[in-house]
């Protein structure tokens, strides 16, 4: 009876579960009631948190609702259930790319649970007015909801990715801005390029490609007869020159590989995200 | 509650339709019994015939009793302009309008690269061979202003390139909006698209 009244009218079996993670004679012994009620309020604020992000994907989930993918600063990559997600009201703010702040609450932790949406910014009509600008966000949302696991924050990536598609729109520095986040993102992931010497001679001057195997930044003197066989190593990508749109294009190439054969190789050889390809195709339309 | 099967198995198949849930089917069932005459009997022909006889337009992806819809067999109708939309509800929506005097062109869906939807998923391919077969000189893509319409259409764009004259809908203030409640890409869309008055 005593745990009863401890919990609530939640029950016994709530204060056993999970979220407890207390035994049934300790919350029912008399001198720590006060503190069973405490230990139920300081757990559920572990299922219970707010906080900003990115909003990735969204799916249809029965006939009102809809399953969310958000990129959150503390949280990482996290789903939740939307109630109304698909009502007039609320599917224009869950547009792949929105700012938004969320409040995820759910029994356990493990459980899916379900969102409060507010909409902080919108980059949908940013992005669906310019093609260049539409297609470099659903690279950008396709690569995070592909490469970053659930559940896990990235908090410093994350603010590189909110900075990146503020930029939205601004064709003329985006594609640099985006060819620096996939170096980001490579590092992320633990496959981050060393380009600051030259892995053959040590040289750290006259740096013109890089290594498809170790992702180390090779001199033209170094590379010897392997020059066939190394990516490019535009100055761009190392964050130096004026960045033309041919050199951009160049780093394309050298990121895309690592992404290809070391990223997307290491989640079950599963194909890279075609919106990345369809950006590039779009950017190069304009060399 | 009903004891009989018959009348259950229809309960339960109601309830799967959109809109309804267990109770309401089961109110509608009891609607239609006490209906059987005039409701009952004739919704169950009609059903049993659009069973027998629905299918999608071969040309256009419509929904028809026959292998071409009424739109594209109307001659009416052929006026080189094209529209193209999502999903045969956009069509009817359209329709309803009573604006739009051309033909269709109902994709089946928008691309989505998370859910490996492709061009070939959807009927654009069929899409580009129309644009050739009946001399259309305008195509107008009234595909949701979402991030997946948006970026289909633009991907339809490129496609068809130059060889047509390609147009899309407007976006803005929907008839009756006030400010206040729009959100604000809705806002920003109809100020980049405002025009002079």
């Amino acid at each position: 009876m005593i745990a009863t009244i401890a919990a609530g009218k939640r029950g016994v079996g709530y204060l056993v579960g999970a979220c407890m993670r207390r035994t049934v004679e300790q919350v029912t012994s008399p001198g720590k009631r006060h503190l069973a009620t405490r230990r139920i309020h300081a757990d559920s604020r572990a299922m219970e948190w707010t906080d900003h992000g990115i909003l990735l994907t969204v799916r249809p989930h029965g006939e009102t609702a809809a399953i969310i993918d958000v990129f959150t600063e503390d949280h990482g990559r996290h789903s939740g259930i939307v109630r109304g997600g698909t009502s007039r009201k609320l599917a224009p703010v869950l547009q792949p790319g929105a700012q938004v702040q969320v409040e995820w609450r759910a029994r356990l932790e493990d459980h899916l649970g379900t969102y409060q949406v507010e909409p902080v910014r919108s980059r949908a009509a940013v992005a669906m007015g310019d093609r260049l600008a539409l297609a470099g966000l659903n690279a950008v949302v396709g690569l995070v909801s592909f490469c970053l696991p659930e559940r896990q924050a990235h908090v410093v990536f994350y603010t590189r990715t909110e900075r990146l598609l503020d930029l939205l729109g601004q064709t003329e520095i985006w594609p640099l801005a985006y060819l620096h986040w996939e170096r980001d993102l490579l590092e992320e992931l633990g496959y981050g390029l060393d380009l600051s010497v030259c892995a053959v001679t040590g040289q750290t001057d006259g740096l013109t490609y890089v290594s498809p195997r170790t992702g180390r930044a090779v001199s033209a003197k170094g590379a010897g007869e392997w020059v066939d066989r190394l990516l490019p190593l535009p100055p761009c990508l190392r964050g130096e020159g004026t960045a033309p749109d041919v050199e951009i294009a160049a780093g394309f190439q050298t990121t895309g590989h690592f992404l290809e054969h070391r990223v997307a190789a290491e989640l079950a050889h599963k194909p890279l995200p075609e919106v990345r390809a369809r950006f590039i195709d779009a950017f190069t339309r304009r060399l | 509650m009903s004891s009989s099967t018959g009348i259950e198995r229809l309960i339960d198949l109601m309830a799967k339709l959109p809109g309804l849930g267990p109770r309401s089917a089961r109110r509608a069932v009891l609607h239609l019994i006490r209906k059987r005459a005039v409701l009952l009997g004739p919704l169950a022909e009609a059903m049993a015939e659009v069973a027998a006889t629905a299918r999608e337009c071969l040309n256009c992806g419509n929904v028809g009793t026959s292998d071409i819809c009424d739109i594209c067999k109307d001659p009416s109708r052929a006026n080189a302009e094209l529209c193209v939309v999502e999903d045969v509800a956009d069509l009817w929506a359209m329709e309803r309008a009573q604006v739009f005097k051309g033909r269709y062109h109902v994709l089946g869906g928008t691309l989505s690269a998370l859910d490996a939807v492709g061009p070939e998923e959807l009927r654009i391919p069929r899409l580009i061979d129309r644009v050739g077969e009946e001399e259309i000189s305008e195509v107008i893509l009234a595909l949701n202003a979402t991030i997946d319409g948006q970026t289909t259409a633009h991907y339809i764009a490129d496609q068809l390139d130059s060889r047509v004259r390609l147009t899309s809908l407007a976006q803005g203030v929907p008839i009756g909006g006030e400010l206040d409640y729009l959100d604000d890409g809705t806002i920003t869309a109809a100020l980049r698209a405002r025009k002079e008055i």
